[in-house]
């Protein structure tokens, strides 16, 4: 049907999304209804890293009020830990070990457990929370953590919250939400060599707006999502909050049982069958009505790098830097040119860079880190740029130094770290330098987001591992020729 | 929490698509595990001439004098974008922001608003731009009156305009209510949720 959001009330929404991967999921934690349009959901899986997660628990214990079932609450050391090698409690971000030392006692203290600094299983929340088998098809996920939407990846309902909404959720195991529009991307077709998940949502965003899922839940489908392997489909999810929707999920399938069916966290022998024979049921029907569809040939994609300071800048790695448009974002635009260092009409592929970033919630399992290092394998960084590569998780870099990737990195001039956050955010501690151009596998290209005045061109890993050793902005497929 | 009921104050425009909450308050800022202290950390990229220092940027609204004291935000759509950080919305409130104006805003950002006691109120680019023109013409005496019982929004010289809001929000913000009180009163309905729920999905829940 024709999408009209002013027409759209949340009554509406729930009458033509009927029959929805996404209306299933909901309609399956309704608990109550406020009866002013909001549902009381149950909730089935908290996150909480240090950084957000530290002031939720100090918050609730000071109000005297305790975690209701620790037991489906977990808990990791990402935002603020440090990544170097040997590290311990102590960080560059000021302030930061007392976020460490805060998360610890207060963990113990709810009976939370904790991925803590030197645990085997430690690294970025949404990379642990597949890993290890915490999320499920199927299960609300919430974290105070805006990427929480990566959970859609395995047919889960995730969204980010504040800290005050992480305590309503651990207090009560419940949340008060409005339902979005259900909204169909449709991918179809299939990724060219060197393209890949990061390149579909950039395309997304740029063509649709970082606003332009806003008040939906998208459901990804397609060729080219189900030819997705779990960790691309986790990168895909993962940016939904960048195109400004509640959450993104993918419906399971065999390749989501085969991922989950070993993680630790997940069920096993006969709870295992049962909760496999209920995901099997997850899926949207084939008359599901959407409330918007929009449709994305995924073999048109090209290997994508955003030029501004918001991830809708964004353009094929072959384009130029755009002319500043008339209306409402010419100012936004243009200042946007002058942050960035960047002249319209620039090719991408001129801009010379200082600096080359692999890691994040986006991009850092270890497929992410496959397809970089092969491209760096006996090749050198270019003189001047700092290459680093962070893995997402302790487990994802005990993977790829089993199968000599961190020497494939270190040998090309990559410093090979420790898993965390690391620098896809500044945080006071380390950064890339002042009008530093980096490029880098993240997220976010917010101003100063990765450093004073550091300006961020966010792409693939791959196309981050081509760019460093070219020196500038490069086209992945130029080292397959 | 306080009641939002009416609001009047000096409305600063800062009238850009895409404020995200790394621009509300950098990482760099959240130094400790509170919620306090953190109005000096406010849009500190834009607010003070360099990464650092306190010095103030005389350019930025929030500086130029005839600001001063400002209590309402008018903005562009997609306000509080990027990070889930209620860190934005503690630093606002702490300034002294009670209301935010946009075309509309990224769903955590005004979920953590609405949990702090601030208006956010969606109103379409045109009345924005309206009452833009208004204040800049003189701040300190054309101030910005809010009424969230008639979601009304004017200033001398403009509007009345009617704002949107959702109506489980604008029942949040009136009554200063504690949505934990809230939702622990539907205890009963909780409780046949997760008895039913362990039954039919047993691998959800962990021991």
């Amino acid at each position: 049907m024709a999408y009209s959001p002013d027409s759209q009330t949340g009554a509406d929404a729930a009458r033509v999304a009927d029959g929805t991967l996404f209306d299933r999921i909901w309609r399956q934690h309704v608990i109550a209804e406020s009866g002013r349009g909001a549902s009381l959901l149950a909730v089935d899986r908290i996150f909480l890293h240090e950084r957000t997660g530290s002031i939720a628990l100090k918050s609730l214990s000071d109000r005297g009020r305790t975690v209701l079932d620790p037991a489906r609450v977990f808990c990791t050391m990402d935002h603020i830990v440090d990544t170097m090698p040997g590290r311990g409690d102590q960080t560059r971000v000021p302030g930061g070990s007392e976020f460490i030392t805060a998360t610890r006692a207060a963990t113990r203290a709810a009976g939370i457990r904790l991925f803590d600094v030197g645990d085997p299983d430690q690294g970025i929340v949404h990379v642990i929370a597949p890993e290890l088998g915490i999320t499920l098809p199927g299960a609300t996920v919430v974290c105070p953590d805006s990427h929480t939407c990566t959970q859609g990846a395995l047919g889960a309902f995730g969204w980010g919250i504040g800290s005050t909404d992480a305590e309503h959720a651990l207090a009560t195991g419940t949340l008060w939400a409005h339902r979005p529009r259900a909204l169909l991307v449709r991918c179809d077709g299939h990724l060219g060599p060197g393209v890949s998940a990061k390149d579909l949502c950039l395309a997304l965003i740029s063509r649709y707006g970082a606003a332009g899922g806003r008040g939906h839940a998208v459901e990804y489908a397609g060729s080219a999502v189900t030819a997705l392997d779990i960790e691309g489909r986790l990168t895909l999810c993962n940016m939904a909050t960048e195109f400004a929707a509640m959450t993104a999920l993918i419906g399971p399938d065999d390749q989501t049982y085969e991922y989950l069916a070993t993680r630790p966290f997940a069920p096993h022998a006969a709870a295992w069958d049962r909760a496999v024979n209920h995901w099997r049921t997850l899926r949207s029907a084939p008359d599901a009505v959407f409330d918007r569809e929009i449709s994305i040939d995924a073999t048109a994609v090209e290997p994508m790098v955003t030029w501004g300071t918001s991830p809708e800048h964004a353009v094929a790695v072959t384009g130029r830097v755009p002319e500043p448009p008339s209306g409402a974002s010419r100012e936004a635009h243009q200042r946007a040119l002058s942050y960035m260092g960047v002249v319209p009409g620039t090719p991408l592929a001129e801009l010379r860079i200082d600096g080359a970033f692999i890691g994040s919630c986006t991009n850092s399992r270890l497929s992410d880190l496959r397809r970089a290092a092969r491209l760096v394998d006996g090749r050198h960084v270019a003189a001047g740029v700092r290459a680093i590569c962070v893995p997402g998780s302790s487990a994802v870099k005990r993977a790829a130094e089993a199968e000599g990737l961190d020497r494939m990195f270190r040998g090309a001039g990559f410093e090979w770290r420790e898993s965390g956050c690391s620098m896809c955010f500044y945080a006071g501690g380390e950064s890339f330098g002042h009008r530093e151009r980096v490029v880098s596998s993240t997220n976010r290209n917010f101003e100063s987001r990765q450093g004073p005045e550091t300006r961020t061109h966010i792409a693939s890993p791959e196309t981050v591992a081509a760019s460093a050793i070219a020196g500038r902005i490069a086209d992945v497929r130029e080292f397959f020729a | 929490m306080d009641k939002f009921t009416v609001f009047t104050a000096v409305a600063a425009p800062l009238i850009r698509p895409n404020i995200d909450t790394d621009a509300i308050i950098p990482s760099r800022e959240m130094r400790t595990v509170s919620k306090q202290g953190l109005a000096g950390g406010l849009f500190a990229g834009w607010r003070y001439r360099e990464i650092g220092s306190r010095e103030p940027a005389p350019e930025f609204v929030l500086n130029q004098p005839a600001y001063a004291g400002a209590g309402i935000l008018l903005a562009g759509d997609n306000f509080g974008c990027g990070s889930s950080r209620e860190h934005a919305v503690w630093a606002l409130r702490e300034f002294g922001i009670r209301a935010v104006l946009a075309p509309s805003f990224a769903p955590i950002f005004h979920a953590n608003c609405v949990r702090n006691g601030v208006l956010p109120a969606e109103l379409p680019v045109a009345p924005i731009a309206a009452l833009s023109a208004v204040v800049e013409a003189d701040p300190v005496r054309h101030v910005v009156t809010i009424d969230l019982e008639a979601q009304e929004v004017c200033a001398p010289g403009a509007g009345p305009f009617r704002f949107a809001i959702d109506a489980e929000s604008r029942e949040m913000l009136l009554g200063g209510l504690d949505a934990i009180e809230l939702t622990l009163k539907r205890q009963p309905a909780i409780d046949d949720f997760l008895s039913r729920d362990k039954r039919e999905r047993p691998w959800i829940y962990l021991t």
